[in-house]
């Protein structure tokens, strides 16, 4: 029903499933880097190093408690109350899923569920054996999803939606974890296992001129055109689909918020000289963060909330 | 091993078997072809079933938790003749009671010609008044219909209850088919069986032609309470089979007596609302003010004829159990024939001599409260307690409009798989009948249900029921789109992912 738009509610979930799996993909890329960099590095402050990871996640600390690789775990893997968590991302994703079943493909939905009902298994397994097992389990079922979004469902609206989720977790996420670098560059993860932890490690090796290499890997992930993770490249997606879904023909538009803060976000960075990369992150990366907020917000206005006040009045009148 | 068929001790009906190792008719190729299966493979067939039911997210959310319905793998057949018997029966059942609601939210006529007192039915539980006035544009307020029947000692089938508000079910009856011959291809293989996935396209036709006559190209939408009904299964798998929108209350809002749902281009007209929401939560303005999964303003616009809500507002007084008791005068008297379905034999409590004679001997009753549904309250005399009989006495003589009284029916027992053997259960039938207001169709089938409990009568998916496949065979032509493939063609056909689509679910809270 794209000439006529969708469910408001529907598009919501489907913007959701979008970041729900995100999320729960870019929280097991960065938990894995993480965990290997304190395994590597046994002088590595694992307190610190803890604090660090939550910090990331946007998850609270707190400070009288001892972080420990496995309590922070508990936190940012294993539960599945808190959204913020890999587990509560999948619960989010199956969640939303239930309810706009009869818009995605059987096949989408069968993979969330089965994704759902595995879980606790693995979550047992990973208790013995390690994180690993788990992180792996959950990036295949997402890259799995993703695949048969891919090749199951309809260009139509609900497409748009999800991609759309997926693109502002992404920028979300990518920020999060260049600003981890920043800030806590002491325990986070050098810039190389930075770019494992956005499966960018390849794609950067073949693209880049070798000298001043963080630099180089900050410039990357955030201005890269043709990686599908970078920042910009997702801004464009994301920008791509706000247009697909409120095609205008008027010659002058009348305003849309979510594409002015694209707009705004994208220009900063096309004017960066990505020589001094570094140096500009610390302005930079707030302001995506930011931009993640205010297109959200625009979104849910303009496209999941269409409040109008009860008519009382007329009701009953015959 | 061959599979080991358990004795029928149980007096009943025996569907499969006339006698020990005789099998009917109907029955004697499936027979054959059962016992040529070796136990373990029937076995992981079983739990091949039933994974696949749990990873497809075929369930019903009982004490909120989601659980699959469970399929048996034994199919029920029914012949050409008995079903087209038992069609005829449904249809000219279902016109009745249709005739009746248009009666009672009309006219009325039926009560100067004193064929039911008018106190019968006002004191229903499930009289709307504010149902009366709202017209059906079609004159359709049974867009669907579940009539439960069972067959009796004698082998001759009666109607234990009508369902005429939200019947539920034949998403499984659609799954189950669908699982079956996924799993079961080479069953099919010398049978013509009546397909099942055509029911969709006949409901959706008949909605669409319950819309207000203005309109010349319907929004048809499915109204559900949400993901945790029971039947949520049920109400995507019918959404996205019929194509049209699956909507919850906070998607619908109506203005100036029309329905709208809100998108994200706005908000769009809606002109028929199959509604899987009771009638007490469906209009906060009208019912229950608490009510956050209904619309405001719904009753009024379709008083207002600009939305048609399908199954029609106070259906519930055609199956309340005490009104069932009349039903068979409804057809005689509305449409001038004999019913050609019995009802079980029923005592009306309202009259205070059968009132007394059955207090007296509750436990040779089955005692069932008017307005219940899916197996709530009822009280099988016979395997009752004392405790229970006595609280089921006093509930009586305190309301005895609430109650009706049957004969115990040893319900008909089918073979079905328990754990290594084939062993009989009790089975009743729920057949579903599409009113598109010029003929009365019912789906060839329907959903068989069996309590799996030995000597379990009370067949319910919340009582720990499961399900079993029902075949209408076809003797003389084949049908038009056989779900049976040619002998010839290769079983990997059916096992195809791609085939795989949709879920399905049982009766829970709703009927």
């Amino acid at each position: 029903m794209s000439d006529r738009g969708m469910l408001s509610r529907l598009a919501e979930s489907l913007y959701w499933i979008g970041r729900y799996i995100e999320r729960a993909d870019d929280t097991a890329r960065i938990v894995d880097s993480y965990v290997h960099r304190m395994v590597e590095d046994p002088l590595n402050n694992e307190d610190a190093a803890c604090r660090s990871l939550l910090s990331i996640l946007g998850l609270e600390v707190r400070e009288d408690e001892q972080r420990t690789v496995e309590n922070t775990l508990e936190v940012i893997v294993y539960d599945d109350e808190n959204p913020s968590a890999i587990s509560g991302a999948l619960r989010g994703a199956f969640e939303n899923a239930r309810r706009s079943r009869d818009h995605i493909s059987s096949e989408m939905w069968v993979c969330l569920n089965t994704t759902q009902l595995r879980l606790p298994h693995t979550e047992m397994n990973a208790r013995q054996l390690g994180p690993a097992t788990y992180l792996q389990y959950v990036r295949e079922r997402a890259a799995l999803f993703t695949g048969l979004t891919e090749t199951t469902l309809s260009r139509d609206d609900g497409w748009q939606f999800l991609m759309l989720g997926r693109s502002i977790e992404r920028i979300d996420m990518t920020a999060r974890l260049l600003t981890a670098r920043l800030v806590g560059a002491d325990h986070a993860p050098d810039w190389l296992a930075l770019l494992r932890a956005c499966g960018a490690m390849e794609a950067f090796l073949r693209s880049a001129r070798q000298e001043n290499q963080s630099n180089e890997i900050a410039a990357f992930l955030l201005l890269d055109r043709l990686f599908p993770r970078s920042i910009l490249s997702a801004l464009n997606t994301a920008d791509a689909c706000l247009v697909e879904l409120h095609p205008s023909n008027e010659r002058i538009a009348s305003p849309d918020l979510a594409r002015q803060s694209l707009a705004r976000a994208r220009s900063r960075l096309e004017f960066i000289d990505p020589a001094n990369m570094i140096e500009q992150l610390p302005d930079l990366l707030p302001m995506i963060e930011e931009t993640c907020w205010q297109v959200n917000d625009a979104i849910s206005a303009k496209f999941f909330r269409h409040v109008n006040a009860v008519v009382w009045s007329s009701e009953g009148a015959l | 091993m061959a599979v080991i068929f358990a004795d029928d001790l149980s007096g009943a009906w025996n569907e499969m078997f006339e006698a020990p190792s005789r099998p009917r008719a109907i029955y004697k190729g499936f027979f054959d072809e059962l016992q040529r299966i070796p136990v373990p493979e029937l076995r992981s067939r079983a739990e091949q079933l039933s994974r696949t039911f749990l990873d497809r997210g075929v369930t019903f959310a009982h004490e909120g938790e989601d659980r699959p319905f469970p399929l048996d793998l034994v199919p029920r057949l029914i012949d050409a003749a008995e079903w087209d018997h038992l069609s005829r029966g449904i249809s000219q059942r279902v016109r009745a009671l249709e005739a009746f609601l248009g009666d009672v939210y009309g006219p009325g006529a039926i009560f100067a010609d004193r064929v039911i007192p008018r106190a019968v039915v006002t004191s229903s539980p499930h009289f709307c008044r504010p149902a009366m006035g709202v017209t059906p544009a079609n004159g359709v307020r049974i867009a669907v219909a579940g009539i439960d029947l069972i067959r009796d000692e004698r082998g001759a089938f009666c109607v234990l209850e009508d369902n005429v508000r939200i019947p539920s079910g034949v998403s499984y009856v659609i799954e189950n088919r669908r699982a079956m011959t996924q799993t079961f291809a080479s069953l099919f293989a010398d049978h013509r069986v009546h397909p099942v996935d055509v029911y969709p396209a006949r409901l959706l036709a008949a909605l669409r032609a319950s819309a207000p006559p203005a309109v010349a190209d319907p929004v048809v939408v499915v109204l559900s309470p949400g993901v945790h009904n029971a039947a949520y299964f049920e109400h995507v798998l019918l959404a996205r089979m019929m194509g049209i929108e699956l909507v919850e209350g906070r998607d619908l809002v109506c203005r100036s007596n029309r329905v709208f749902m809100r998108t994200t281009h706005g908000e769009h007209p809606v002109h028929v609302i199959y509604r899987r929401v009771d009638d007490d939560w469906l209009d906060p303005l009208q019912f229950r003010p608490e009510s956050v999964i209904g619309v405001a303003g719904l009753v009024n616009a379709a008083r207002a004829g600009h939305v048609s809500i399908a199954n029609g507002l106070g259906n519930g007084v055609a199956d309340d159990k005490l009104v069932y008791t009349y039903v068979p005068d409804f057809i005689r008297y509305y449409l001038r024939e004999e019913p050609l379905l019995d009802n079980v034999e029923t005592y009306r409590l309202d009259d205070p001599d059968v009132l007394a004679d059955v207090v007296s001997h509750l436990g040779d009753f089955v005692i069932k409260p008017v307005d219940g549904s899916g197996g709530k309250g009822i009280v099988i005399g016979p395997q009752a307690s004392e405790e229970l009989l006595l609280a089921t006495r006093d509930a009586v003589l305190r309301a005895p409009r609430n109650w009706i009284a049957q004969r115990p029916v040893a319900l008909s027992t089918h073979p079905t798989l328990i754990d290594d053997t084939i062993a009989p259960r009790h089975i009743d039938l729920r057949p579903f009948a599409v009113n598109d207001g010029r003929d009365v169709w019912v789906l060839p089938g329907g959903l068989t249900r069996v309590a799996l409990g030995e000597g379990e009568l009370v067949v319910n998916s919340s009582k720990g029921g499961g399900s079993k496949d029902t075949w209408v065979i076809s003797d003389t032509v084949a049908p038009s789109h056989s779900e049976s493939p040619p002998p010839t063609q290769p079983v990997m056909a059916h096992l195809d992912p791609r085939r795989q689509s949709d879920e399905s679910l049982p009766h829970g809270s709703d009927q």
